[in-house]
Formats: structure tokens, sequence, C-alpha cells
């Protein structure tokens, strides 16, 4: 049992502590101790990749067995969430260090506890901790929306946690409907437990399960629940957002986590209900984003509907439980997270040099014009899902991955079709931003100096998506371990506790 | 005793969904305390409903209340008092930045700053 499996969770919680404690007004100080920290917890997460290719591993806090105690899980997909949370987290913390971090106070202190609360998530084996670590995750975040005040973050903010103080209270009747009939909330026990359930207790189950993955729709900002995600993404400040780039995905973690472990042999009808409903809600979700792109006037609105439109893209892979497609919904999955984080912090770049014009898709003068044009021609070839980068390779997979399937024709035209509206809305965007000469004076921030840090930072996410496409290949190739490591959970639960496997007295 | 529990976790959901469905902040606040309560109550009788039962297994009594529903009723407790406490701070501070307890955003709220830098103040 090695004992790095719990550092991405308590190196962030003691960075956080004593940056509170010790210099909460050195702000230096905590720019350095927050870099060192990301960078450590970087190398600890990819020191677990490596580690994750031998199996799943239990780290048992407290050394109390299985069900009883607090257990982590680190297994190929944890591991690999858990390395794009760190280089994800890496890049919106140099972009805050440019200036954001001093709008307010306290912005290392809650971006580490936001690192917590999502490695925590990520690597948790048990439902109830799996909430906790979703309410760490929160109240950081919420603190991260409110950075930098004003009238529409606190509106936008009010918002946001009225949305997820409502999907946590459905998260606890779920978590109480699980427990009241299976009497565990271990994700390995329950995994057990659940196919050796009475058929009295199918209809609890199911709702209860149900409504877990209510919750974790409203994370994904799955169509109906999507609606708060443009407003609170477009409030809060760009390097926050950046982060939560990685906060959508752990809804879809969450579902893949859950569904494959406890739910994936049809218990109580779960698993084909959840199937039948997430494909079109996907699908839906994915049209959505893709005619709001088209239909913003602001480019944060259009990054917002971005990604709304990759989480459909997303999840209409993970909609089957197929072995291929989840592969390539993976691989979708940290393709998008990139650069969906490139993408906000570029707008916030060009919104920074057009002055008063600010972010609207409108005519304006424009500083830096070529520097900033280029990126976001290089971000919307990755985002729209065009050759070379790696979007292209992630849609191709998708695309190849539901060949001969029962649902190819659906599938096929309704990702190749909003491919082609993200392209028309970006296009339109760029050309407008980039070509329209300004009709006047409108515009251009007075006298800016080129901003070298956070073109530098934008240009690392794209280069990393560049990357991603160059060794699609192998990384290909580790997606598809890690959903045969998902879909044999019985190694999972082998790992968090020998006995579990015996049926009980 | 089971038709009592039912009824007031009902009216609770009942009352807070009502209450997180209007558009001013302080009902919002309410209601989601309400729907707060009406989980933990849930939460509590998951445990199932025993009366003057100790939360432990012990050699006199033979029955015994499942002590865990407690402890996750403890820990919902806990974090729903701390979000409370700041749902309140939010909308008692963006009653004194707009002048309006409305939980819409206005299109004049959307004034803000952008980039990097120390950027100007925002109030």
């Amino acid at each position: 049992m090695s004992h790095l499996i719990v550092l991405p969770v308590i190196l962030p919680a003691f960075t956080a502590v004593l940056m509170l404690l010790a210099f909460r007004n050195d702000r230096d100080r905590q720019r350095r101790v927050a870099l060192v920290s990301t960078l450590a917890l970087a190398a600890t997460a990819v020191w677990l990749l490596v580690r994750a290719a031998d199996g799943p591993q239990a780290y048992l806090v407290g050394n109390w067995p299985a069900p009883f105690g607090i257990v982590l899980v680190l297994d190929r997909l944890s591991a690999l969430m858990l390395v794009l949370t760190a280089g994800v987290g890496l890049a919106a913390l140099l972009y805050s260090i440019t200036g954001w971090d001093g709008r307010g106070r306290h912005f290392h202190v809650l971006f580490q506890f936001q690192l917590l609360g999502t490695n925590g998530a990520f690597l948790t084996g048990d439902v109830f901790n799996l909430f906790v670590f979703f309410e760490v995750m929160l109240i950081a975040s919420y603190g991260l929306v409110l950075h930098g005040g004003g009238a529409w973050r606190l509106k936008a903010g009010f918002q946001y946690v009225a949305i997820n103080l409502v999907a946590s209270t459905l998260f606890l009747f779920a978590v109480g409907l699980i427990y009241g009939v299976t009497g565990t909330l271990n994700m390995a026990d329950l995994a057990v437990k659940v196919g050796q359930l009475g058929v009295g207790d199918h209809a609890l189950l199911r709702t209860g399960a149900l409504l877990l993955f209510t919750v974790f729709a409203v994370k994904c900002a799955l169509v109906p629940l999507h609606w708060w995600l443009p407003a609170t993404y477009s409030a809060a400040p760009a390097p926050a957002v950046a982060l939560f780039a990685i906060l959508s995905k752990v809804g879809a973690y969450s579902i893949i986590r859950v569904h494959t472990l406890v739910f994936s042999e049809d218990v109580a009808g779960v698993s084909s209900t959840l199937t039948t409903l997430l494909f079109p809600a996907a699908a839906i979700t994915l049209v959505v984003g893709a005619i709001g792109v088209l239909a913003s006037r602001s480019m944060l609105g259009l990054a917002s509907y971005s990604i709304i439109g990759s989480m459909g893209t997303l999840l209409i892979g993970v909609a089957g439980l197929d072995p291929r497609q989840l592969s390539a919904a993976l691989y979708y999955l940290v393709h998008s997270t990139l650069i969906g984080a490139a993408l906000f912090l570029l707008v916030d770049v060009i919104a920074a040099s057009r002055g008063r014009i600010a972010d609207r898709i409108a005519r304006g003068r424009i500083s830096h014009a070529r520097v900033l044009g280029g990126l976001y021609l290089i971000t919307a070839v990755a985002a729209v899902g065009l050759p070379p980068l790696s979007g292209f390779v992630g849609k191709i997979a998708i695309l190849d991955s539901f060949r001969g399937g029962s649902v190819t024709v659906v599938a096929w035209s309704i990702i190749l079709a909003t491919s082609l509206l993200l392209l028309v809305g970006y296009a339109r965007a760029g050309s407008t931003l980039f070509w329209m000469p300004a009709p006047s004076q409108i515009g251009r921030a007075d006298a800016r100096t080129f901003p070298a840090t956070s073109v530098a930072v934008i240009a690392g996410l794209l280069l990393s998506t560049a990357v991603l496409s160059v060794f699609g290949g192998s990384v290909l190739a580790l997606t598809a371990a890690t959903v045969d490591e998902i879909l044999t959970p019985a190694s999972y639960i082998q790992a968090v506790g020998p006995a579990l496997t015996q049926p009980g007295p | 005793m089971e038709l009592l529990v039912a009824s007031a976790i009902g009216m609770l959901t009942a009352v807070g969904v009502y209450l997180v469905l209007r558009r001013r902040t302080l009902p919002v606040t309410i209601g989601l305390s309400f729907l707060s309560y009406a989980v933990n109550l849930f939460l509590f009788s998951m445990g199932r409903l025993a009366i003057d039962q100790p939360p432990i297994i012990s050699p006199e009594r033979m029955l015994y209340t499942d002590p865990l529903p407690q402890a996750l009723v403890l820990t919902a407790i806990v974090i729903s008092f701390g979000m409370t406490a700041l749902i309140v701070v939010v909308a008692l501070r963006g009653y004194l930045a707009t002048g309006s307890d409305d939980a819409a955003i206005r299109a004049t709220d959307a004034v803000r700053d952008f980039g990097g830098g120390p950027g100007r103040p925002v109030t």
C-alpha cells in the first residue's frame, strides 16, 4: 500500500492551511508556495499514473478494513483525472499570477482547496465521501466565483450557490435511499450488495440511483440542467473558470465510475434506464451547445456554450457503456478540458485588449491582433474538431466507435451537423473580432503592454492539445486500457477488500 | 409514527421547493434551509425508526439503532449550516451592491474587468 495515494488530497490541504496561517497577506510568498505545491502535485499525479498500470490499489485511511473505514482507490481512470487536474491547475495558477490573484483576498488558498476537493472526488471509493469532496470543491468554487467582487459576480454567485445547494440536497436524498436499501455506501461493497438485493427493494434502489445520476447531470451541465453554466462561467474570474473546466468533468467522471462499478449489471433496470435517458439528453446537450455558440453575442457566451457542447459530445460516448465508445470519450474528455481552459483564458486576454467593448462580438479595435488572432485560430480549430489538433482525433475516435452500432446514424449526424454549426459560430466570431474594420475609435485598451505570460500559458495549453494529437495512438491505447479496467469491476472490488466478494453471513 | 415522519419530510420538502422557486433571494435562502431540514430528517429515518435504543451493540440490550445515518446527518448538518451562512452573505452583498434582492442578473450588473494586472476596483 503506497502512501503516495493520499498525497493529492493532503498536499493541497496543508498548502492552503499554511498559506492561510503563515502568510495570509504576503502575496509573493503565496504565489511561490502555491506554484511549488502544484508542481509537486503534478509530479505526484504523473507518478501515480505510472503506478496505476499495475491495477487498482486501495488506500485504507486509518487502516480500517474496507466497508467500515474511509477508502481511497487509485486506478487508471482516477490517475488520469488527477494528471489532468494538476495540468489544468498549473495553467490556471500561472495565469492567475498575472494579476487576477490580487483582486480579492485568499485566491491561492481557495484555489488549493478546490484542487483538494477535485482530487478527493477522483480518488474516493465511497459515495458519502464523494458527497463530502463535492462539497469541499464547491465551497472553494463559490469563493473563486466571487473573487474580485462586483454586482455581476454576486448575482451569478448566488444562483450558482443556490443550484448547487439544491443538487447537494438531492445527493443526500440519493445517498439516504441507497444506504436505506443496501446498508453500505462503500462503492466496491455496493457493487457486491446491489446484486444480492431482493426484488422488493429494487424500486427504492432505482429511485436512489437515478437521483444520484441527476445530481451528476447537474454537475455536467446536461440539458435541461445546463442553464447555470453560462451565467456562472461568464461572471467568474478567468483563472477560476480555467480550473472549472475540470469541475464539469467531475460530474462525467462520477457518472462513469458509479455506472461501471455499481450498476453495470443492470440491477433494478438502473443501467438500461440510464443508457436510454443519457444518450438523447447528451445529444440534445450537444445541439443546445452548438446553437448557443452560433447565437452568442459575447465571447464569454460562446466559450460557455462550447463547454456545454463538449460535455454533450463526451456524454454521447459515455451513454452506451461500450468499451470503444468509452475509450474515445475519455480521450475527448482530456482534450475538452485542456481546450476549455485555453478558450476561457484566451477570451479574457482578448476582452482585455479591446477596451470598453470587451468580450462583445462586435466590430472594434484590438491590440496585439496578430498574436491573439493566431491563438484564436488554433483554439477554434481544436475546439471545433478540425485536423490536425486533438479535437479532430477525439471526434474521429468517437465517430469510429459508433460504427456498426444501433445508433450510428443518429450519433454521426448529430456530431457532424453540430461540428458544422460550431465551425460557423467560431468563424463568425473570429472574423468579426479580427477582420472587420472598426467603425470609429471604439475599443482598444489604452497602451496595454503585451500580455506575455498570459499568452505563454495559453500557448502551453494549445501545445498540450497538439501533443495529445501527435501521440493520439498512445493516449488512445491508455484510455482503452483504462476502459478495460473499469469495465471489469472485480479487480477494483478485490483491491478495496478481498472480504467483500464473499456473500455476507 | 411512520406516517408522522413521512408527512413531515414531505411537507418540509414541499415548502422548500416552493420557496426555492421564488425569484427573490431571501425566500430562496429560507427554502434551501427547509430542504436541508427535510433531507436531514430523511437521512435519519433511513437507519429505520427506532425509539429509545442506543446507537451501539451492547450485551444488555439486544436492540440498537443504526449509528451510521446519525454520523451522516451530523456531517450534512455541518455542511448545510456553513452553506446557509455563505448564501446569506452572498445574498446580502448582492442586495447592497445592486439595491435589489432580485435573484435575476440584469444587464446593468454585467460590468466587469478583464485581463491580468491589478485591474480597477469593482464595486
